[in-house]
């Protein structure tokens, strides 16, 4: 019974943190690289004085505007939730995960929200420079809250810079550079934020595509359009390379995430990675069913992504789950534990944990170190000690895998979609293209679609986790009725629903209305 | 005893009790939403002390979501504790603060779906609640909640492993059944009303608008004062949850809060400054129309009052955040605080706080250096 009312608690916790994730990731993105756009646009006007970039960036502007004031409104939501639906988590780990959100709020959101109103407002009051640079730095404080919620996200990922300390029952930073300089925080933010700047660019494309349609205000398209597709295009460059980098960090640090994404379920060597696929649905873990209806297979690329060796071994979910043993390049056996063994040695960290409790209390100082000995030894499977049954590890595999697949396919897609739309700009033959004018257009919903899969990944793949290896998403959830959670996460679902048609609604109509006083 | 350890705890409640302070001072956004209707009388008369609004709302936004976080990454227990017990109240304050946000930017658009009424009720709303609830669940700082906490739980395998937790399904909302805490909710909306009316005398050229401000602060005080004063008073009396230094052991002392003042001198004075430069900016508005630099004699002084408070329960062996259900769970700046390492960590980066603070000034400035009328928000292409 209590583990029933537990779980239901955990499920409708989760909804609520990611139906307030989702809704915040539909704004922030834009925010990430329409700002550095709206600064390269005014850093031309201010050197050639041409009215024609102040009104063009006033325009995106209004825009970003727009789209800004609701990603604030779910971004608040965001962090205190962490405490509201998450509170063993909080205390747990709070120690470390507190101080980027601190940061955070100390140096990227001031920053942020004192010179957004200056670049709203500011036109007429400061000097042409400095009203450029509040511009800039409204674009640089976004991008610099992202690092600090990016590296607490990469931290949770890959728990660097810590010890676990018995007194306090709590995990406790010991290195802040190795939580902020973690190789999973950087790709992490940077793969984050670049996917952003290809996002931003897509739409700024697709809104000036639209403009192009109804031929009106073409030269405002035609140099939108530009300055979007080069952006997007050096954008596109960083993400692929971040996208490799992350892809190598979670081969390395969250194997089970990585089998996921590619519905991996026998480990092997020369694994290659598949392009277009088909999962059988149904599959478990324990059946013998072929994973895959249909795929297309790129030959030893899934091990040069894991390992950097196209030969080298990759453990599938079933690896995973039942141990594992194989040759590495330089000969040497290698072997990973299986879920009942860490299971097992999660529990005894646990019982160590209990008996260092009890010998503390008496005074005990020999069985207080022998303990200690143990929650040494065994910390780093404490998570597994809460969890029953091997098909726990396994992440939702079919959406962990499409998302995966379409995150990719789309992301292959845009780069595309950039060279055609600047060769053709180049050629000057853009506007008579209605086709591709059109698929600029509708290319909009589908950068979106890449950006929440890429979340997807992220987040379900590493379930049951929120503490890679040490808590499970069930141990950290507040211990509130589920009737609660369910009752807010209504609220808030019709709340966001709403303000997101209305944000749409107000979008659409000063697009339609269009720039002022230019071509 | 670590020394350094016990510094740096205090230091960072200071930091909590400074930034609590700002956060209060800044609620004048709040308190200016519910008087659109009292000191504007026209629509452009609105549209102008909205705007005058929506150029600050941002900063109180933002501090409350740094005060949010500065207390995960300083008491992270008290993140857990109140904030995964105390649960309807904290959502009922983040509810009226998301419908604030795009308030500002959504009202007069073409396509905003919902009408310029609807998003002005959200400002209202927000202004009205927003404050009362803060208010009073920082009461609680003083009054008490009903949770516990048990570190234990966490190797409480297939069972509940949440460390803390609330005694009863009401999750805060059983503290607007004390009438201190309500007390203090309700001087806090007064007084965000009072400093709301300050800001427009400040702020607008338009002498109708002025005129009305200046009537508010007069009407606002009455009740904050009556408010104000039950709260105080009160808690100057009461007993008040102390701890034994020795052993950590959590009880109830006789005019805990009063001896707090006695023997903080400094924290005492900080508050009675504080107190005195609200009183000074309200009356010699009252007193003399003309003058309209109320808004930083009475933010200040709300801002150090905070901080006199805030002080006077987190130091000198006082749990700041004490538990009516089980004494020895309640929180106190030793036994929730970060370790010594991240206290320290973020020591460092809070010596980046007076660049913060210096550009937001120069911004201020830069924004407020003329007065608005209704003819420049009528005439920016951005305005609300």
């Amino acid at each position: 019974m209590t583990s029933m009312l537990l779980t239901s608690v955990v499920e409708w916790s989760r909804w609520q943190f990611a139906l307030t994730a989702i809704f915040h990731w539909f704004f922030v993105p834009l925010t990430l690289g329409i700002t550095f756009m709206l600064a390269i646009m005014e850093t031309i006007y201010v050197k050639t004085g041409d009215e024609f970039w102040k009104k063009t960036a006033k325009f995106w502007m209004k825009v970003f505007g727009i789209n800004f004031a609701i990603g604030v409104a779910t971004g608040i939501i965001l962090e205190f939730e962490f405490g509201t639906n998450w509170s063993n988590y909080s205390y747990f780990v709070g120690d470390i995960f507190g101080a980027p959100l601190a940061i955070e709020g100390i140096l990227a959101f001031f920053m942020e929200s004192t010179f957004i109103a200056i670049m709203f407002f500011g036109w007429n009051k400061l000097s042409k420079k400095t009203h450029l640079t509040a511009t800039w730095l409204t674009a640089v404080g976004a991008n610099i809250s992202a690092l600090w919620i990016l590296v607490a996200n990469g931290w949770m990922q890959y728990p660097a810079g810590m010890e676990f300390n018995p007194d306090t029952m709590r995990n406790e930073m010991v290195n802040f550079w190795e939580v902020l300089f973690s190789p999973v925080a950087i790709n992490k933010f940077f793969h984050t934020v670049t996917s952003g700047y290809v996002l931003a660019a897509i739409v700024v494309m697709g809104i000036s595509a639209w403009f192009m349609l109804k031929k009106r205000n073409i030269v405002f398209a035609k140099k939108s359009i530009l300055i979007a597709a080069v952006f997007g295009i050096f954008g596109s460059a960083a993400l692929i390379w971040t996208g490799d980098g992350s892809a190598y960090q979670v081969a390395q640090k969250q194997p089970m995430k990585l089998a996921a994404m590619e519905g991996l379920y026998e480990g092997k060597d020369k694994a290659g990675l598949i392009a277009v696929g088909v999962l059988t649905p149904g599959k478990e873990y324990d059946d013998s069913k072929d994973p895959y209806i249909f795929k297309i297979e790129i030959p030893r690329l899934l091990s040069f992504l894991s390992n950097r060796n196209f030969d080298s071994y990759v453990p599938g979910i079933n690896d995973l789950v039942n141990g594992y043993e194989y040759v590495d390049k330089d000969g040497n056996k290698q072997a990973g534990l299986s879920f009942a063994e860490k299971r097992d040695r999660g529990r005894i960290a646990n019982q160590a944990l209990i008996d260092y409790k009890a010998a503390k209390d008496r005074g005990d100082n020999s069985s207080q170190a022998e303990a200690l000995k143990l929650i040494d030894e065994n910390f780093k499977y404490f998570g597994y000690a809460h969890l029953e049954n091997p098909s726990s590890i396994i992440p939702n595999v079919p959406l962990t895998f499409y998302s995966f697949h379409v995150m990719v396919i789309l992301g292959c897609y845009f780069v595309l979609l950039f060279i055609v739309v600047l060769w053709l700009l180049y050629k000057d033959k853009l506007h008579n293209k209605r086709w591709l004018l059109w698929l600029m257009v509708f290319t909009i919903p589908l950068v979106y679609l890449a950006s929440q899969a890429g979340w997807i990944v992220a987040e379900v793949g590493r379930q049951p986790w929120v503490i890679q290896d040490l808590m499970p998403t069930v141990s950290a959830v507040s211990r509130i009725d589920a009737g609660a959670v369910q009752t807010t996460f209504i609220l808030f679902f019709s709340l966001f629903t709403v303000l997101l048609i209305a944000e749409l609604g107000i979008m659409f109509r000063q697009i339609k209305k269009g720039p002022e006083g230019v071509e | 005893m670590d020394t350094t350890y016990i510094l740096l705890q205090h230091y960072w409640w200071f930091i909590i009790a400074l930034l609590g302070g700002l956060l209060v001072f800044l609620l004048f956004v709040q308190g200016g939403q519910t008087l659109m209707y009292s000191v504007a009388k026209t629509p452009d008369e609105r549209t102008m002390v909205i705007n005058v609004l929506g150029r600050k709302w941002e900063f109180t936004f933002t501090t409350l979501v740094t005060f949010g976080g500065a207390f995960f990454a300083s008491f992270p227990l008290f993140y857990s504790t109140s904030f995964g017990g105390a649960y309807w109240v904290w959502l009922a304050i983040l509810f009226f603060f998301v419908i604030q946000a795009v308030s500002y930017e959504f009202r007069t658009k073409a396509g905003n779906l919902l009408g310029q009424k609807t998003y002005e009720t959200f400002l209202l709303l927000n202004g009205l609640f927003g404050t009362i609830l803060l208010g009073t669940a920082v009461a609680t700082f003083f009054t008490g909640s009903d949770f516990y906490v048990d570190r234990m739980n966490i190797t409480n395998i297939g069972g509940e492993t949440t460390i803390s937790y609330w005694g009863s399904s009401w999750y805060g909302l059983e503290a607007v059944l004390n009438p201190i805490n309500v007390a203090l909710g309700l001087a806090v909306f007064f007084l965000a009303r009072i400093l709301g009316a300050l800001y427009f005398m400040n702020s607008v050229d338009h002498e109708e608008v002025v005129r009305r401000s200046q009537k508010q602060v007069l009407y606002n005080t009455i009740p904050f004062l009556a408010f104000f004063l039950f709260f105080a008073i009160s808690i100057l009396l009461k007993d008040g949850f102390a701890i034994d230094p020795r052993s950590g052991v959590v009880s109830m002392e006789e005019y805990k809060y009063l001896n707090n003042f006695i023997s903080m001198p400094i924290v005492a004075a900080v508050f009675l400054i504080g107190v005195l430069l609200v009183l000074f900016g309200i009356l010699k508005t009252i007193f003399r129309p003309k003058w309209t630099k109320g808004i930083w004699f009475a933010g200040l002084g709300t801002v150090l009052t905070v901080v006199g408070l805030l002080l006077n329960v987190g130091y000198n062996n006082t749990s700041y955040y004490p538990s009516t259900a089980d004494f020895q769970s309640s929180l106190t700046i030793f036994n929730s605080s970060s370790s010594k390492f991240t206290l320290t960590v973020m020591s460092i980066v809070s010596i980046l706080v007076p660049f913060v603070l210096a550009y937001i000034i120069f911004a201020w400035r830069a924004m407020n250096k003329k007065k608005i009328t209704i003819e420049e928000v009528k005439s920016d292409s951005h305005s609300y």
